[in-house]
C-alpha cells in the first residue's frame, strides 16, 4: 500500500532516528511511504484562537500536498500529527477558513484529505496480528512502558484515537512485538512540551516524576511516538544530572523497538541522540553483530 | 367485582403502594424482578438523617407483603407484556423466571447455599462480597427462597451440554455421562430442586397499574480517569453500604477489598459522573452529598481512628434536618470537605492516589487513600425503557420517565391508569419515596371508587387540563 | 484587595475579548475545579487554571499578570476532563494573546540559554515561540 509522509522539521534534523527507523519499519511492511515532494514545517502548535487563519497556511498547505499523492497522508511525530489532525477537522467544521486560506495558497486544498498516525495505519492497514506474524525477534524479556503524552491523544473529540485515560493502542504495537508491556499511571502525564524553551525547570520536574513513576512499575524502557517528549524525557537523565547509571532508563521510539523486533540490521535500528544510550539494554535481548552510527 | 392493581418493582417505593392498596382492601399484584423484596433500600446499612437500620424499619414492611392476604407477591419475575382492553382494564402476561427450586416445597432452611461449592461475584454486594450459585439476597430476604443461578451453575450448565450433544452422551469409560456438581439436590431435605424447571407464565386483568421500577448506578467502567472499575479499593456508594451493613460480606466491618486489611484514610468521591454533560449525566442525582456524609459519619463510628474526606462541588442538603446532619459530620466526625473535583486516582503500591483540588484554599492536594468511594450517578433502572415502551410511558433524554405534569401531576403518566412513583422518574430520597408511593396508591384507590365506565375519562386526575 | 464588581466588568470589553477570541462561553464553567485537579503544572502556578476562568468570569483584568498563563503547557488535560466541556487551552491561549497584544512578548531569543538552543528540538522552539511570543 501507498501513503503519503511528512516527516516535518524535526525528524529531519535532531530526531533522525525516529524518522529514519520509522523509513525502514514501513519498507520492511510494505507499506510505501513516500514522502511529500514538497513541505515546510507545520507550525508546531495548533492556533487554539478561533480566528487565526494565518497560522493554519502551514499545515493546510501541507494537505494540500497530500492531495497531489492520493489525500492521505501520514506522520511520525505526534505534534505534527495533532497539528494536521486538527487542522482537518477545524476546516471541515468552517469551510469558510478554507475558502479564506485558499485565497493565500499558490495551490488551493479541496478539503479531503486524511490524517493518520502511522500507528493508525499499523493498527488498521498492518493489523496486529499481522505485525505479530512479522517479528524475528520477539522481546520477551523486554518490560517496556509505552508513554503517550499529550497530543497524540487530546482531545479525543478531535483526533479520535484513542480514550486519552485508557489509551491501548501503543501498548497494542508493544504487545505485537512480544514485549512486556506495562502501564503506569503517568503514561499521559504532560512532559513540559514546549516549557523546555521558556520555563526549562519544569519540564525537568515533570520528567522527573513520569520516570519515577515508569521505573517503580517495573519499566526498563520507555517509549514514546513524539520527538518532544523523547528530548524532556531523555534530557532529564542526561549524564550532567546526576542521575545513578542504576536508576536511568532508555528512551525510545517505537519505530525503534519494531526495527530490532522485525530483524532489520542495526544501522536501520535509529538509535542516534540518545542521552541515555539503549544499546546496553539491546544487547540483552538481541543478537547484534555491530553497530554503526552515521 | 373487586379491583385489582399490578405494582412493577418492589422496592420501597412499590411495597409502600402495595401496601397502601392493599391496607385498604383491595388486591394488589406486585411482580419484583429480583429474587426477593426490598430493593436498593434491602442494600442499605442506615438511612439518612435519622441513622436508622435500614433493615430495621424495611423488614417490617416486607414482611407484611409477605403475609398480606390482599398481595399476591411474583418475585424472579417480570412483565412479559400488558394490553389494555376496552373496558379500560389491562390485561397482564407476568414470567416467572425458572429458578429451579420448587418453592412449594422449600422450607427457606438454606442448607443448600451453605453446602453449594460455588461463589460468584455478587451484584448484590457491588464487588465487594460474593454469594453462591445458589442463593437468597439476604437472610431477611421475603420470599425467603432461593433461586439458581443458571449461568454459573455447574449442574445446568453441564447438564444442558450433554442434552445438546455438545458434550458426548457417553463418558470415556462407555458409562452415560452424568451433570457435574448437583450438591445442593444432595443436601435439600424437602427435594425442592426441580433441574427441569422452565420459565412459567401467568395471565391476569387489572385495572390500574403502577410502576416503581427504581434506579441503578452508573458503571465505574465509564469512568476511566477513577479506574474504570478495574481498582479493588475503589467501590461506589453501594459497595460502601455493603461493607458497612451488618449483614454484609465483612459482617459490618469497613475493610479493603483488596486485602482485607483496615483503611485509615478514605476518600469519597462526590459528583461521580452525575453534573458531567461531557463524559457521564448532566443531572445532580440529589441524594449523593447525604449519603456521602452518613457514610463517612458511620464510617468514624465504625471506626474511631479513621479519617474521611469528602471531595465536593456544592453540598445540597435541603430536606429537613439535612443541614444539620451535614454540620454534624463535620464538627462531631471530624471529615474533612475539600472543595472540588478529581482528576484522577490511580493505584500505587497498595495505596490509591487521589489528585483532586481545594478550590476553597486554592490548592491543589494529593491524597494517598486507602479506599476510595465513588458516589456515582444514580441512572434509571436497566431495562426501564422497555417497559415504559411496553406500557406507552414515556422517558425524558436522561431515561427517566416523565410525568403528565412535572410539578402538578408527578405521579401521572400519559396513560389512564397507569400511575408511577419513586426513582423511576428521577433520583430522590426515601421519605420522598415512600410520600409518592403513597401518592400514586391514593389515585389508584381514588380511581377504585368509582365504576369502571367513569375511567374512561380522560380528565380523571389531572389539576391542570389537557 | 476587593475587587470592584459591576455591570462594567461582568458585561465589559475584557469578557468579550476573550470569550470572542476562545470561542468559550466562560460562564459555562461552574467552577468544579477538575481542570486544576488535574493540571501537571498547576504545583508552581501562581492562580489556578479555574481562578483564572473564575477572574475572567468576573471581567477582572489583573488575570493577565498572573505567570499561570505563561505555565500552561496547553497539554489539554483540563479540556479532556472538564464536565462542561469547556476548552480552558482557548481560554489561556486568549489570555496570552491579549497580555502580548499589550504588553509584549513573553520570551526573546536572547534569554535562551545557548545550550537549549543547539540541544532542543526545533519544534521546540517554533512552538515556544509561536506560543510564547507574538
Amino acid at each position: 500500500m501507498g501513503i503519503a509522509y511528512f516527516p516535518g522539521c524535526t525528524l529531519s534534523t535532531k530526531a533522525t532516528g525516529y524518522d529514519r527507523s520509522g523509513r525502514a519499519v514501513a519498507a520492511a511492511l510494505g507499506i510505501e511511504m513516500n514522502e511529500l515532494e514538497e513541505w515546510q514545517c507545520c507550525g508546531a502548535t495548533f492556533p487554539l484562537a478561533t480566528d487565526n487563519a494565518m497560522a493554519l497556511v502551514a499545515p493546510t498547505r501541507i494537505l494540500a500536498q497530500s492531495q497531489r499523492s492520493g489525500g492521505h497522508v501520514t506522520t511520525l511525530c505526534s505534534i505534527c500529527f495533532h497539528v494536521l489532525r486538527r487542522t482537518q477537522y477545524f476546516l471541515d467544521q468552517k469551510p469558510e477558513f478554507l475558502e479564506r486560506i485558499n485565497w493565500f495558497t499558490e495551490e488551493p486544498y479541496d478539503g479531503n484529505s486524511r490524517v493518520s498516525h502511522f500507528l493508525e495505519v499499523l493498527r488498521d492497514d498492518i493489523t496486529w496480528q499481522g505485525l505479530a506474524e512479522k517479528i524475528v525477534h520477539p522481546l520477551h524479556n523486554l518490560k517496556v512502558a509505552p508513554y503517550y503524552g499529550c497530543l497524540l491523544l487530546r482531545p479525543q473529540s478531535e483526533i479520535g484515537l484513542d480514550d486519552p485515560d485508557a489509551p491501548v493502542i501503543l501498548h497494542d504495537c508493544l504487545d505485537a512485538l512480544g514485549c512486556q508491556v506495562i502501564s503506569f499511571p503517568y503514561q499521559s502525564e504532560c512532559c513540559g512540551s514546549y516549557l523546555a524553551v521558556s520555563k526549562p525547570d519544569l519540564p525537568h520536574k515533570l520528567a522527573g516524576e513520569i520516570l519515577s513513576s515508569a521505573r517503580r512499575n517495573g519499566a526498563e524502557a520507555i517509549i514514546t511516538a513524539c520527538p518532544l517528549c523523547h528530548f524532556n524525557l531523555d534530557y532529564y537523565q542526561r549524564p550532567s544530572q546526576s542521575v545513578s547509571p542504576s536508576e536511568t532508563i532508555p528512551v525510545l521510539y517505537f519505530t525503534q523497538l519494531m526495527a530490532v523486533a522485525l530483524g532489520l540490521p542495526d544501522d536501520q535500528w535509529g538509535i542516534e541522540n540518545h542521552y541515555v544510550d539503549p544499546l546496553p539494554l539491546f544487547r540483552q535481548v538481541v543478537p547484534m553483530q555491530s553497530y554503526q552510527t552515521d | 367485582m373487586n379491583k385489582r392493581a399490578l405494582v412493577i418493582g418492589a422496592g420501597i417505593a412499590g411495597i409502600q403502594a402495595s401496601l397502601d392498596i392493599a391496607n385498604s382492601g383491595y388486591e394488589v399484584i406486585l411482580v419484583e424482578k429480583e429474587p426477593s423484596i426490598g430493593g436498593h433500600m434491602a442494600q442499605l446499612s442506615e438511612t439518612f438523617p435519622t441513622l436508622d437500620c435500614s433493615q430495621c424499619i424495611l423488614t417490617p414492611r416486607t414482611v407484611e407483603v409477605g403475609k398480606h392476604e390482599n398481595i399476591r407477591l411474583y418475585t424472579y419475575s417480570e412483565v412479559d407484556s400488558l394490553e389494555r382492553k376496552d373496558d379500560n382494564s389491562f390485561d397482564v402476561r407476568i414470567r416467572r423466571r425458572a429458578s429451579y427450586v420448587n418453592w412449594d416445597l422449600c422450607t427457606g432452611c438454606g442448607v443448600c447455599q451453605e453446602k453449594c461449592p460455588f461463589k460468584v461475584d455478587s451484584l448484590f454486594e457491588r464487588g465487594v462480597g460474593q454469594r453462591k450459585v445458589i442463593y437468597t439476597l439476604s437472610p431477611q430476604a421475603v420470599p425467603n427462597k432461593p433461586v439458581i443461578d443458571a449461568e454459573n451453575c455447574r449442574y445446568l450448565q453441564s447438564k444442558w451440554d450433554i442434552e445438546s450433544g455438545l458434550t458426548p452422551a457417553l463418558d470415556k469409560k462407555g458409562n452415560p455421562a452424568k451433570p457435574k456438581c448437583g450438591a445442593c439436590e444432595k443436601f435439600c431435605p424437602t427435594g425442592a430442586i426441580d433441574w427441569d424447571q422452565k420459565d412459567t407464565f401467568i395471565e391476569e386483568n387489572v385495572d390500574a397499574v403502577i410502576v416503581a421500577t427504581g434506579y441503578d448506578l452508573f458503571p465505574q467502567t465509564r469512568l476511566p480517569e477513577y479506574g474504570g472499575g478495574k481498582l479493588l479499593d475503589v467501590i461506589d456508594g453501594l459497595g460502601f453500604e455493603r461493607l458497612l451493613a451488618a449483614s454484609g460480606p465483612t459482617a459490618g466491618k469497613v475493610l479493603r477489598p483488596s486485602d482485607n486489611k483496615v483503611p485509615l484514610e478514605v476518600v469519597f468521591v462526590q459528583c461521580s459522573g452525575s453534573r458531567d454533560p461531557e463524559r457521564g449525566v448532566p443531572y445532580c442525582s440529589k441524594i449523593c452529598c447525604m449519603y456521602t456524609a452518613k457514610q463517612a459519619i458511620l464510617y468514624k463510628h465504625h471506626l474511631h481512628d479513621g479519617q474521611a474526606y469528602v471531595f465536593y462541588i456544592d453540598v445540597r442538603a435541603g430536606g429537613k434536618g439535612y443541614e444539620e446532619f451535614l454540620n454534624r459530620a463535620q464538627e462531631e466526625d471530624g471529615v474533612i470537605y475539600l472543595r472540588g473535583k478529581v482528576s484522577k486516582l490511580f493505584q500505587d503500591g497498595d495505596k490509591i492516589m487521589v489528585k483532586g483540588v481545594d478550590t476553597i484554599s486554592n490548592r491543589t492536594v494529593e491524597i494517598a487513600a486507602d479506599l476510595v468511594v465513588l458516589a456515582t450517578a444514580v441512572i434509571p433502572r436497566i431495562g426501564n425503557q422497555q417497559v415504559a415502551d411496553m406500557l406507552g410511558l414515556t422517558y425524558d433524554q436522561n431515561g427517566f420517565y416523565t410525568s403528565r405534569n412535572e410539578e402538578f401531576d408527578p405521579v401521572l403518566t400519559p396513560s389512564q391508569g397507569i400511575f408511577m412513583a419513586g426513582c423511576a422518574l428521577g433520583p430522590k430520597d426515601i421519605p420522598e419515596t415512600v410520600a409518592q408511593a403513597s401518592g400514586a396508591a391514593a389515585k389508584v384507590l381514588s380511581m377504585f371508587q368509582k365504576d369502571r365506565a367513569s375511567f374512561q375519562q380522560e380528565e380523571m386526575f389531572s389539576t391542570i387540563p389537557g | 484587595m476587593r475587587i470592584k464588581i459591576s455591570k462594567a466588568t461582568v458585561q465589559g470589553e475584557f469578557v468579550r475579548e476573550i470569550e470572542t477570541i476562545s470561542g468559550e462561553s466562560l460562564l459555562a464553567c461552574n467552577q468544579c475545579g477538575k481542570c486544576s485537579a488535574g493540571c501537571p503544572l498547576a504545583f508552581c502556578m501562581d492562580l489556578l487554571p479555574n481562578q483564572v476562568i473564575r477572574l475572567a468570569q468576573l471581567g477582572i483584568e489583573d488575570v493577565l499578570d498572573s505567570q499561570t498563563i505563561w505555565t500552561c503547557a496547553a497539554c489539554l488535560t483540563c479540556v479532556s476532563r472538564c464536565p462542561k466541556g469547556i476548552d480552558l487551552p482557548r481560554v489561556m491561549e486568549a489570555m496570552r494573546l491579549v497580555s502580548m497584544a499589550r504588553r509584549g512578548n513573553q520570551i526573546e531569543a536572547a534569554q535562551i540559554p545557548g545550550e537549549m538552543i543547539s540541544e532542543v528540538p526545533q519544534l521546540a522552539l517554533i512552538g515556544g515561540f509561536r506560543k510564547y511570543s507574538s
